[in-house]
């Protein structure tokens, strides 16, 4: 009996969600096992990092990696990954994309760590300790991983085959991309699995979408009655559809809620937030500052809604750090 | 030996020269730059024009873009609210323009940074006195530098 193809998958910053989603294949997880052999993947199965480092180049086909990059462990894991694969996937919007922790790259180190173990309502910490890469305990010494200033998209840290989009993927993309990268014929590198035309394309409610959209106001879910028939941008609500690549056979839409733009741009767009800014500010209906401003203000925190998944994948990248305090960093190394 | 004692960013300030790039409608912000220069008018020569046929052409990605790749400054000069050439174009860039320029602001890239001017074609004294103001504007907040630096990415990498 000829070896069976080995695959990896591995969780950096992410919820966890996307191992979900290779659990969520159902039934069609026993085809995957029945296919390949399952040679890393600690959410499930016990193997160690030694086990993968003992590993030759190469060895494994494919590796799944979800989650964005986040500390100094996550980028030694992705490269280890990257040696030892053949192919690296970035699965879902955090690896793909940086996804909801990329949102951090709107604060630095310094303000998260304060925030999180220091002032948050729900934090005992009465001898203000902060993480450490370093600590001595009882004789003992114990090395921990850094936390990055910014997080990264997998493929700013190492060098990634294909992604595989979605927050998480859906059953179906990902057993499409699972197909597709156990064939014979492999996409071009850097290919995104998923179709590559906007959302609005496969959305049961496009025949209602206007020819001319004139917004007045934009709605959040929660301020109005959705009809669960009509465009839900003709609604006022701010779908991300029509900068986001399709794929998802629009579930979110069919749930009667809006895209939020997960499975990110496609690939003739390199910046999703500019491109949904783009489209949605031309659709405000008004012609003076004040009533344009009036309008936009419905959108009460843009970066975070156009950027939701995309941050650190964006051409801005993060948010600018102060320049003194980053020379200081660097001067105290 | 002063140079030793400043630090690299103190340094680049010293020689700092405002990049600023610049997209000009065809109809009349390029043909008020090209009276400019046929009238012998001086204005700083930090700027880089680029000819769009209209301000709405002006794709949002275009102003990050040329942020991205090293620009300190991006200006955008269209047809007065009313003028346009293709009857509507000019409103879209306003309304695009007020939504990023909170994207902006959220990123932390200062105001002064992106401009958005109506500029007709017979204005060749606005556009000099405008590009003038926006380079000592840009020049005052030093370079914006997005391009990473050793400098920076090491710092970056400092672990807690």
């Amino acid at each position: 009996m000829p070896e069976k193809p080995k695959v990896a998958f591995y969780w950096c910053a992410s919820c966890g969600g996307c191992e979900e989603a290779v659990v969520d294949l159902a039934e069609a997880i026993l085809d995957v096992i029945a296919a390949v052999d399952i040679v890393f993947w600690p959410v499930a199965l016990d193997f160690k990092r030694k086990d993968v480092e003992a590993m030759p180049e190469g060895s494994i086909l494919v590796s799944f990696v979800n989650g964005a990059i986040r500390t100094s462990e996550q980028a030694e894991m992705a490269h280890l990954l990257r040696s030892k694969s053949k192919l690296l996937v970035a699965l879902g919007a955090c690896a793909h994309l940086g996804g909801i922790p990329g949102l951090a790259n709107l604060f630095d180190r310094e303000s998260i760590l304060k925030a999180v173990y220091l002032e948050a309502p729900s934090t005992v910490n009465p001898e203000g300790s902060l993480p450490t890469t370093h600590h001595k305990d009882d004789g003992h010494s114990v090395e921990l991983p850094g936390f990055y200033n910014t997080v990264q998209a997998l493929n700013q840290v190492v060098e990634v085959d294909y992604s595989v989009p979605g927050c998480p993927p859906t059953p179906r993309i990902f057993r499409t991309a699972l197909q597709t990268l156990l064939g014979d014929e492999l996409p071009a590198k850097g290919t995104v699995l998923a179709p590559d035309c906007a959302l609005c394309d496969e959305c049961p409610r496009k025949d209602s979408k206007p020819e001319q959209l004139s917004i007045v106001e934009f709605k959040r879910p929660q301020q109005l009655l959705i009809d669960e028939q009509k465009c839900l941008l003709a609604q006022g609500l701010l779908c991300m559809g029509p900068a986001t690549r399709a794929g998802c056979e629009a579930l979110c839409v069919r749930g009667n809620m809006p895209c939020s733009g997960c499975c990110g741009p496609t690939s003739r767009v390199k910046d999703q937030g500019a491109k949904i800014l783009s489209s949605l500010a031309s659709l405000v209906a008004g012609k003076e500052a004040a009533e344009i401003d009036r309008i936009l203000a419905t959108i009460p925190d843009p970066v975070g809604t156009f950027y939701r998944y995309s941050l650190p994948a964006s051409l801005l990248h993060r948010k600018q750090l102060d320049r003194a305090s980053l020379h200081e960093a660097a001067a105290s190394k | 030996m002063r140079n030793r004692d400043l630090t690299p960013s103190e340094k680049s300030q010293a020689t700092f020269e405002p990049r600023i790039v610049a997209f000009f409608c065809n109809w009349c912000t390029y043909l008020a730059a090209d009276l400019a220069g046929t009238s012998r008018m001086k204005y700083a020569p930090n700027v880089r024009v680029i000819r769009v046929m209209c301000s709405g052409r002006v794709d949002p990605q275009f102003v990050l873009d040329a942020f991205a790749h090293g620009a300190d400054g991006v200006f955008i000069g269209g047809c007065h609210p009313g003028d346009c050439h293709y009857q509507e174009g000019n409103y879209k860039t306003l309304r695009r323009f007020h939504l990023l320029k909170r994207v902006l602001q959220q990123m932390g890239i200062e105001d002064e940074r992106c401009r958005l001017e109506w500029i007709s074609a017979a204005e060749a004294e606005r556009v000099r006195s405008t590009i003038n103001d926006m380079v000592e504007k840009v020049r005052a907040l030093g370079p914006l530098d997005l391009i990473p630096t050793e400098e920076k990415v090491s710092a970056e990498e400092v672990a807690v």
